[in-house]
């Protein structure tokens, strides 16, 4: 992580990306409405407003029932437009779609059995519908970005468990896989900006007076004072600090262009933190957050793929290219199911690797300027 | 590519509402704008038969960037090249390139802004093209390898050369120049920002105080050693001068390079310290010239002619001296530079060589042969960084940089 994030503002029950903020559509900026609030039991489904402009329009649920829980948006055909499984109880979740005149049925679905009661929002005025391929895109990263934490929260725990038996070898295997869920999804997993510092902030950037917890201290004991004693509570608490973030990673604020700027960001991690090789200064598994912030930011160009072609072949090509060749050149340093450690690639081969990430960072940045249109 | 349409257009429109011409004449009346002589808020012309930034009197400071190019793919690389002369038109003439503010705010500005509100300062852009291009480790990547002209060469080892391969070479290298540094540094931070994916910064050099004039009225610059040098330059409007010794003819090989010229750039250090304790007498004879006025030894003014006999045999200014090489000239355009310090304490800081020729093999070779046997100046510089460039022709209105070698 970078210590920028930190400036992101957290409340508890809705964070937004700092993305999203930036882009002018949140509802302060643009003078809406806020969220229509949508309160879900067991066996009911509440909605804060009946009726709603045309555009872009959120939907909040809150659970208060005891079981898990499925936020659905129907289009007047019956058709999903969007929806959110697994809301667990007392947790939240959010949906922003882009609606145009109609009546629409919202459908909570205690159980996620797909059925359940349901309210019907009404839409009027002329508001530019959006193209629904967005909104199917944004789902299909709601679901990638829940796999990523369900992967990095499992690892963890496994990296924990050899933690606290002080079992160094089988703890340093562990590292760099643990953080790779998290690594793909930094900038929605950093908007949480009271978890991030606690499971990813570097010694470089504490301030005086910080409890240093998360990763990179593990990282330190294991590879610079070799020692583990002491270290199982952190590894507890690491493990803790994940299933955190997965009980609140579904009410982060997402839409297409948010996504596309946290594509951007991603790149821009690797281009600051990883190719100086500050981010794992002790283990030097940088090219495994590499990959992983890699694999992140093309995911969301292949969601938002089908659009972006239409709007910008040129820039498609492009980005098509630059990820294949980056993708290409870090082959190039993998060793068994990993990397080579990051402090035996010299600098050439560093400048090399810095230029084909500006390679793909510069289209990258003009993503969101073309989702947005 | 309607990026670079996009582009120009936001760029364009945007200069008309800052110059506040009449709305819809942006683009036309911009682009005469380029036309003629110098305009009086100091933009130098941007198309013509020559490049500007070689003849053209030289600006305060330097920001020299070489690229290596990062693409196999030449309809990329002509892209590129494309949109890099639209931004060269545009800069040159005051504008950003594209929106630096206003544009949609979910996307990043094309124009990085900084130089938003500064004149034009007379910023030129020069491009070359570096014997890589045409030839990489015996890889033809282009198809350009039967066209690299023959006074392109690898330069060869000079004595004393102690150069180090992250500051030289490279496969285009753009000049910028202007009297302001970061109308400069704008010009090719935005270049290199629009390069990315085609070409990668190899190295770069800024430079202050300039060294050489190419307007005999104005006076000599000093150089980090406190000397005039560069006394007797080509002038920049000495047609015959600059057509014998500066612009490449069609018949010297290379048709695309006909109005072109060559570039060689040295990263010269200065042994600053030692220099500083070295007797008033000895700097003097190290150049063959007297430190106050400039005056070569035996003359009284500056630009008297130099009685060459009466300098030491191994002066600068003699073994530099035209006619000490058969009538050899070059045009000189170079710049001091300090990168701060090296990690000694010692001012990393010298001379960033440059000079404009018809042919290496015949000009800057001849003389640096001479100079690395002989010059007295050589206990107290080392030459660390080396470039050579095809500088293509000036750029014609609808044209790019490069075309004559590239369609």
């Amino acid at each position: 992580m970078r210590p920028v994030h930190l400036l992101v503002t957290a409340s508890a029950a809705l964070v937004s990306l700092s993305a999203l903020s930036a882009c002018g559509k949140d509802d302060a900026a643009s003078g809406k409405d806020a969220a229509v609030k949508v309160t879900a039991t067991d066996s009911s489904c509440e909605l804060g407003a009946k009726t709603g402009a045309a555009g872009a329009t959120t939907f909040k649920m809150t659970n208060n029932g005891s079981q898990v829980n499925e936020l659905e948006i129907l289009a007047p055909d019956g058709k999903i437009v969007s929806e959110r499984e697994n809301v667990g109880p007392g947790t939240g979740a959010e949906i922003t779609v882009t609606l145009s005149a109609g009546t629409y049925k919202i459908l909570c679905s205690a159980g996620m059995t797909g059925k359940g009661p349901s309210q019907s929002y009404t839409v009027t005025g002329t508001g530019k519908a959006s193209d629904p391929r967005l909104d199917q895109a944004v789902a299909a990263y709601r679901v990638y970005i829940g796999d990523q934490v369900d992967d990095t929260l499992a690892k963890t725990k496994k990296f924990a468990a050899s933690v606290s038996k002080g079992d160094l070898a089988g703890a340093k295997a562990g590292f760099a896989p643990s953080r790779f869920g998290w690594e793909a999804i930094e900038p929605v997993a950093e908007s949480f900006g009271d978890i991030d510092p606690k499971v990813d902030l570097r010694e470089a950037d504490l301030k005086k007076g910080d409890k240093w917890t998360g990763w990179h201290r593990l990282e330190k004991a294991l590879w610079k004072t070799k020692s583990l004693k002491g270290e199982g509570p952190y590894a507890d608490q690491l493990v803790k600090d994940l299933e955190t973030l997965k009980a609140r990673v579904g009410t982060a604020s997402i839409n297409a262009t948010s996504m596309a700027n946290g594509a951007k960001e991603l790149l821009d991690e690797v281009a600051t933190g990883k190719i100086t090789g500050e981010e794992d200064t002790f283990s030097h598994t940088d090219l495994s957050d590499f990959k992983a912030n890699l694999d992140g930011a093309q995911k969301v160009f292949e969601l938002l793929r089908p659009v972006v072609q239409e709007r910008d072949a040129a820039l498609t090509g492009d980005l098509t290219d630059e990820f294949a060749k980056v993708q290409k050149l870090l082959t190039k340093y993998e060793k068994g199911n990993a990397y080579v450690s990051y402090d035996t690639v010299g600098k050439e081969q560093r400048k090399e690797l810095s230029d084909e990430v500006n390679a793909l960072g510069e289209p990258l940045s003009k993503l969101a300027g073309v989702v947005a249109k | 590519m309607t990026e670079v349409s996009r582009r120009r257009l936001f760029g364009y429109s945007g200069v008309t509402l800052a110059a506040g011409a009449a709305a819809g004449a942006g683009l036309v009346s911009v682009a005469q704008a380029h036309e003629g002589p110098a305009t009086s808020d100091g933009a130098v012309p941007f198309f013509g038969a020559h490049q500007s930034g070689i003849a053209t009197p030289v600006q305060d400071r330097l920001h020299f960037a070489s690229f290596d190019v990062v693409t196999e793919d030449k309809n990329r690389l002509v892209r590129m090249l494309k949109e890099w002369t639209a931004a060269g038109a545009a800069l040159t003439a005051g504008h950003p390139y594209g929106a630096a503010a206003g544009g949609l705010p979910e996307s990043p500005p094309d124009d990085t802004g900084e130089a938003l509100g500064l004149p034009p300062a007379r910023l030129t852009l020069t491009v070359g093209f570096g014997p890589t291009l045409f030839d990489k480790g015996g890889k033809d990547r282009f198809g350009l390898k039967a066209r690299r002209p023959a006074p392109l060469i690898d330069l060869p080892h000079f004595p004393g050369d102690n150069l180090d391969a992250a500051r030289s070479g490279g496969d285009i290298c753009v000049q910028a120049c202007a009297d302001d540094p970061q109308v400069a540094v704008h010009a090719i931070r935005n270049l290199a920002r629009i390069g990315f994916g085609v070409v990668a910064v190899r190295w770069s050099q800024l430079g202050f105080g300039k060294t050489s004039s190419t307007t005999p009225d104005q006076q000599t610059p000093r150089n980090m050693f406190g000397f005039k040098d560069g006394t007797r330059n080509i002038s920049g409007d000495d047609q015959a001068a600059l057509d014998r010794h500066v612009w490449a003819a069609a018949k010297d090989g290379a048709s695309w390079m006909h109005g072109g010229s060559y570039v060689v750039t040295r990263r010269i250090r200065m042994h600053i310290e030692t220099w500083d304790r070295t007797s008033l007498q000895e700097q003097q004879d190290v150049f063959g010239r007297m430190k106050g006025e400039g005056n070569a030894y035996g003359t009284k003014r500056e630009h008297d002619p130099v009685p060459l006999a009466k300098l030491p045999a191994d002066a600068h200014v003699r073994l530099a001296h035209p006619d000490s090489n058969g009538g050899v000239q070059i045009l000189r355009r170079g710049y001091s530079f300090t990168d701060g310090s090296d990690g000694l304490g010692r001012l990393d800081a010298g001379l960033f060589f440059i000079a404009y020729q018809r042919d290496p093999r015949a000009q800057f070779v001849v003389l640096q042969n001479r100079l690395a046997a002989d010059d007295h100046m050589n206990e107290y510089v080392q030459h660390v960084g080396s470039g050579i460039f095809a500088c293509p022709p000036g750029v014609r209105k609808g044209g790019f940089w490069g075309e004559t070698l590239l369609t």
